[in-house]
């Protein structure tokens, strides 16, 4: 468990990253920080491995000041992925890996065959294991953050906008990836993002940041999206312009979930027609509807699950 | 050619000699640039004055440096030492700015994630800042490693014996041959520094050139995948 106590941070030159933040973030669930760029999000990530201190208020993991900790033995016990994968550009994916199981002291040959097992857990093949980073995709390279950070076996695994490089299906898949890894795993997870349809998607506890780093609503993403508490938050959501409020268009071969724009959102499912033709029609419905504006046709299925899509 | 048939073993000895002059002046410039170089690099104040002080270092014209400097410190004017001294400075003079720079180079995010997962200080400058800063090191080293063994010549002039005696020698007694043999000698001996220092690089940090490779291929398929 991890506990922001009225934590402000304020840098040199004054502005206020947090402003006296509190909250709990249970064990075992993903809490997803979500707001702009300058909302604090990623200081409020940081400050919980000390890579940032708080000007005031403190936070305690397990119930102990981490303030009382010593910072890189702190960061060697938090697994951490961040935006481009950070992975060390020099050494082969196995020593990524490997890195800091070798600096808490592991003997090499032992945390090599764990980083193997670990490019397993993350879905990699072994056979990528003496690459160098820059001869992954993206995704892989992703892939490898994440195996990175759970190489200590941490209880704690904090995402920096983990998947915010990757294009939107290779996204997808990594999201889902995380969700499978979280149902084996079972780490306390901070994510951070400023996408809000990935923090419903992977967030059991949303944190909803305005800038300046004031919290605008916390809650799991039902309350959020059922009860936005002002209009910042609807906003932000998407409620207010429709894009939550979908309804049903039959195009003939299938019904397709239209949102108040007319953007495509998604085929209804358990419909007559078959899944194979329903797609079809989405595609051809994105067309007639939207134009080339719009980029939702071919998620359209996909997205029918979350029941909207931002982009 | 016949003089040059006829003295090898001489061509041979200065060729060592320049390598004595040589090769210890490039790695104490290098071994030296390092703590001058982090120190630019890690502080705007020291930047300014320790980038000045180095330029204005590599101003000095050599042939006085090399003839003041045993009044300094006390070597013969015709010791190896006297001379292995003047051309580090010129070494360091070039290769504190490429320190700096280099180490300038190393992105930023890959430092961040290296302090994040658990790298502490000086191993994040170890194993992290410098072994990515090695290919704009290699750069300067290669620049250093040429011109030092250019400038090892300059040191025949005051008697230090190099591969450049051989074009005293060659002028004084009017050996058109002996000063040519010195010329191409010297432009060997600075071809193969240059390539032992690649070779050293390719073997140092694989990763610079299998990245290469690697990245323009994916970017050529990216693009191919996006036009398609």
């Amino acid at each position: 468990m991890i506990e922001f106590h009225a934590v402000t941070n304020r840098f040199p030159d004054g502005t206020l990253a947090v402003d006296d933040f509190s909250l709990v973030l249970p064990s075992y669930k993903t809490t997803v920080f979500v707001g702009t760029s300058g909302s604090g999000k990623t200081t409020l990530l940081r400050m919980i491995n000390r890579m940032v201190d708080p000007t005031s208020g403190s936070i305690d993991i397990d119930g102990a000041d981490i303030g009382t900790l010593e910072p890189v033995k702190l960061r060697r016990g938090i697994g951490y992925v961040m935006q481009n994968s950070g992975l060390l550009p020099h050494r082969k994916v196995i020593d990524n890996v490997a890195t800091v199981p070798m600096l808490r002291g592991m003997p090499k040959k032992r945390a090599r065959e764990e980083a193997l097992q670990l490019l397993d857990t993350v879905g990699l093949d072994r056979s990528l294991a003496n690459r160098y980073p820059s001869q992954l995709s993206g995704g892989q390279q992703q892939r490898v953050g994440v195996a990175r950070g759970l190489a200590v076996n941490p209880n704690i695994l904090l995402m920096d906008e983990p998947f915010g490089a990757v294009d939107p299906i290779v996204r997808a898949e990594l999201q889902q990836e995380l969700l499978r890894l979280q149902r084996e795993l079972g780490k306390t997870v901070v994510f951070v993002t400023h996408d809000i349809d990935e923090a419903f998607l992977l967030g059991d506890q949303v944190v909803i940041l305005r800038t300046g780093g004031k919290v605008a609503q916390v809650g799991s993403p039902a309350e959020i999206l059922a009860n936005p508490i002002d209009e910042f938050v609807a906003t932000f959501v998407g409620a207010d312009r429709g894009k939550r409020s979908l309804h049903v268009e039959n195009h003939g071969d299938g019904d397709i979930v239209v949102d108040e724009t007319g953007r495509l959102a998604g085929v209804l499912v358990g419909s007559s027609t078959t899944s194979s033709r329903a797609s079809a029609a989405s595609q051809s419905g994105s067309e007639s509807q939207c134009g080339s504006e719009s980029k939702a046709g071919p998620r359209g299925p996909g997205a029918s699950a979350q029941g909207g899509d931002s982009r | 050619m016949t003089w040059i048939w006829s003295n090898m073993d001489l061509i041979w000895d200065r060729t060592l000699d320049h390598l004595v002059l040589s090769v210890p002046s490039i790695i104490l410039s290098f071994v030296i640039a390092l703590p001058f170089g982090w120190l630019a690099h890690r502080y705007r104040a020291s930047r300014a004055v320790i980038l000045t002080t180095v330029g204005l270092l590599y101003a000095i014209p050599s042939l006085p440096l090399f003839i003041v400097l045993p009044f300094i410190v006390g070597t013969s004017i015709r010791s190896p030492l006297n001379l292995i001294i003047a051309l580090t400075l010129y070494g360091v003079a070039l290769m504190v700015r490429v320190v700096a720079d280099g180490l300038g180079s190393v992105d930023r995010d890959v430092q961040q994630s290296a302090t994040g997962v658990g790298f502490s200080g000086w191993t994040v400058f170890w194993q992290v800042e410098l072994p990515l800063a090695g290919p704009v090191l290699l750069a300067g080293l290669r620049v250093v490693a040429v011109s030092t063994v250019s400038l090892a010549t300059v040191g025949a002039v005051i008697g230090a014996q190099s591969l450049g005696s051989l074009f005293t020698d060659g002028i004084q007694r009017g050996i058109q041959e002996e000063i040519i043999a010195g010329i191409v000698a010297t432009v060997l001996l600075a071809l193969v520094l240059d390539a032992a220092l690649v070779l050293f690089g390719r073997l140092l940090m694989p990763w610079t050139r299998r990245s290469a490779i690697g990245v323009a291929a994916r970017n050529s398929a990216v693009v191919a995948g996006v036009t398609t």
